[in-house]
């Protein structure tokens, strides 16, 4: 099962015959995931390291039957690709792309009101199911399919928590980075309803950071309506107000958004909250054992 | 970016809303000239810097006539200015903004961001303007009003209007604050600002709505479409050792500990803080090298992080995923060979060829500590820092 990409997943990579978007498609296929296709606008009829390439994602779309697009297009047109795959129908959209004013994709997302469209993202390392498939930049050789679910804001720190759970044997499902920009289309919110309706997913490790109320609402959600059990860890203990730390979204400001608030809204919510980010992990074999 | 109060009031003033007449200027002598343009009565004078509680850290002063604005702007230029945003060292005041004294009958707030949960540009007032609207969010939030505008349609009459009543306004005041309200939307759309924040707006003596300060920001990533307000950056606001950093797209904020970290992403520089100290360490930045980490990179996040002569040990945690270990031990080396590195360097480091990397930083005769985990890395650096 797992959640959001599989097997049957056909992804088209937008931005294919960019330098990033070349190396992911091929990291993608190699881990299995179906490549169907790519898009760059007037490159279309041209084969690209063996991938048809399309002018147009409906184009695209119509051709090669893709249910899922990555997005790894420059910062100014990144908005406009998010778009235009929502535009054609593609149910499943993950932005990559770092550097997206954020009104581009305040506009984007008003855009999306009333479309069939979730998007990852952006700005952030896409997703993984562990032996299956992935869009984004996930290392897959740190995976191994298992029973937990991940999601965060963070990439590399994301890749950590991946890392610990293979090392002590805890294989994963589906691995979802969400994105620390201001804006982003799937919360932490959306992802637990995801996990929660997924029978291989036994628990879920949460990983956030200062800034925004996301971690906060996610306690109130996990508290009434998610079951399972769930580690959660917030980078940005010793972050100084005011700041942005390297994310958009990663600032506290006016003395919200500390990691203090969402560390206690979560342990409140019944979540198992590390200090420390090497303790994730355990924390996860602990949350296992009851 | 930030900019200084004088400028959001000019970038505001184009959008059709009401501010003081007045000028920036940079010597007691143009403060004096400004003041008598400005009819050489009473007069404000404002120190300029990123920061907002000047006017309790000292930093305005209202006086009469020109030469006393001159002696004002003496005193408040080349001052540090302490305030509760800037911290304890302060701010160095460069400039000054002279403007023209106005008699207050009401303070009012007005603030406009990007909500993050509605994805939409929410639009707040308060009639208990003056003051911190952090400490007016939490004690009386019922004082707060706001609208969320439809990015397809803009800020609406309507909804302007709401506010105004919301703030007491009558007569033609409602009018005004709907032309205000509208062009504080307009500016904040057309500049991509990340927040426009007027506090306090005020209704003068004669009953007419005006913009007494200014705080605009703008968003990072769009900078790149308006050409003419990077100009309006002010690097003497800025720590030099960040400025430095943001040449090579190092993402670089000075702390005060001890131990320099060098990081790549975000999320992963923060928790490698939060662990440092954990460990019992204090950390002394803030560093994300981005996910390409390339030599040059490198070579230039240690200058940059050496530099600082407050630290004592250094803790490289690089989680690469597809990143070659080999490659970054070998731009490690030659980076600390270069630049004649000698106090001790804890690396963690995750990627392919994990092991030859190690062994090459352990066989390059340097001052290398390797760890397996970042937890390990931590305690190591904590240790070796002292």
């Amino acid at each position: 099962m797992a959640v959001l990409i599989d097997k049957s997943t056909r992804l088209l990579v937008q931005g294919i015959t960019g330098r990033e978007g070349t190396f992911h498609a091929k990291q993608a296929q190699d881990y299995g995931t179906t490549v169907v296709g790519g898009v760059t606008p007037g490159k279309g009829g041209t084969t690209h390291e063996g991938w048809p390439v399309f002018n147009t994602v409906a184009e695209a779309v119509e051709k090669t039957g893709a249910n899922a697009s990555v997005v790894f297009v420059p910062p100014p047109g990144g908005a406009d690709a998010v778009m235009e795959a929502a535009d054609a129908g593609i149910p499943l959209v993950v932005c990559i792309t770092e550097g997206i004013p954020t009104i581009d994709m305040m506009r984007a997302f008003a855009f999306l009101e009333g479309r069939q469209t979730r998007v990852i993202g952006p700005n952030c390392p896409g997703l993984i199911t562990a032996g299956q498939a992935k869009a984004g930049i996930i290392p897959g050789h740190i995976c191994t399919p298992g029973k937990v679910g991940i999601v965060s804001k963070s990439g590399t720190l994301t890749y950590e928590a991946i890392h610990q759970l293979t090392g002590l044997g805890l294989g994963q499902t589906t691995c979802i980075g969400i994105g620390g920009d201001p804006l982003i289309g799937t919360s932490f919110i959306d992802a637990l309803t995801l996990f929660a309706a997924d029978d291989e997913t036994e628990a879920v490790v949460l990983i956030g950071e200062i800034g925004g109320s996301a971690e906060e609402d996610a306690a109130a959600f996990i508290k009434t309506s998610f079951t399972k059990p769930v580690v959660g860890f917030i980078a940005g203990q010793t972050a100084p107000a005011g700041r942005r730390m390297g994310h958009a979204g990663a600032i506290i400001s006016g003395g919200k958004g500390t990691a203090a608030e969402k560390m206690a809204a979560l342990s409140g919510a019944g979540v198992r909250v590390v200090k420390s980010p090497a303790d994730i992990g355990r924390a996860v074999v602990e949350s296992l054992k009851n | 970016m930030k900019i200084h109060e004088y400028q959001g009031k000019t970038i505001l003033a184009k959008f059709g809303v009401p501010v003081p007449r007045g000028e920036v200027v940079f010597t007691p002598a143009e403060a004096e000239a400004a003041a008598k343009t400005l009819g050489g009565g009473t007069v404000v004078v404002k120190a300029q810097i990123h920061a907002g509680g000047r006017g309790k850290g000292g930093g305005v002063k209202v006086v009469k006539g020109a030469a006393a604005a001159a002696e004002a702007a003496s005193a408040l230029l080349g001052m540090t200015l302490v305030t509760y945003q800037t911290g304890p060292e302060g701010r160095v005041v460069g400039r000054v903004l002279v403007e023209e004294g106005l008699a207050i009958a009401r303070e009012l707030y007005l603030g406009l961001v990007i909500d993050r949960a509605t994805k939409q540009p929410v639009l707040m007032v308060s009639p208990d303007g003056g003051v911190e609207i952090e400490k007016v969010a939490e004690e009386t939030p019922d004082r707060i009003f706001k609208v969320f505008i439809d990015p397809a349609v803009g800020l609406q009459p309507f909804q302007a209007r709401q506010l105004a009543f919301s703030l007491g306004l009558a007569g033609p005041q409602v009018g005004q604050a709907v032309k205000l309200m509208t062009g504080v939307y307009n500016a904040f759309v057309a500049t991509d600002a990340s927040m426009v924040e007027i506090n306090p707006l005020i209704v003068t003596g004669e009953g007419n709505l005006l913009a007494l300060d200014a705080k605009v920001a703008f968003d990072d990533n769009a900078l790149y479409r308006h050409a003419d307000l990077k100009d309006l950056r002010d690097l003497s606001e800025e720590d030099p050792l960040e400025i430095d950093a943001s040449k090579f797209s190092l993402n670089y904020i000075k702390l005060d500990g001890t131990i320099g970290c060098m990081v790549n992403g975000a999320g992963l520089a923060m928790a490698t803080m939060d662990i440092i100290k954990l460990a019992g360490g204090e950390p002394a930045n803030f560093l994300d090298v981005g996910g390409g980490a390339n030599a040059e990179q490198i070579r230039n996040a240690f200058r940059i992080l050496t530099s600082d002569a407050a630290v004592k040990a250094v803790f490289i945690n690089i989680f690469g995923g597809i990143l070659r270990c080999d490659v970054l031990a070998q731009g490690v080396i030659a980076a600390v060979t270069e630049l004649g590195v000698n106090i001790p360097i804890v690396i963690r480091m995750e990627g392919t060829n994990v092991e030859l990397g190690k062994q090459m930083l352990q066989e390059s005769g340097l001052n290398f500590t390797t760890a397996d985990t970042m937890g390990e890395g931590a305690e190591r650096v904590v240790a070796l820092a002292g």
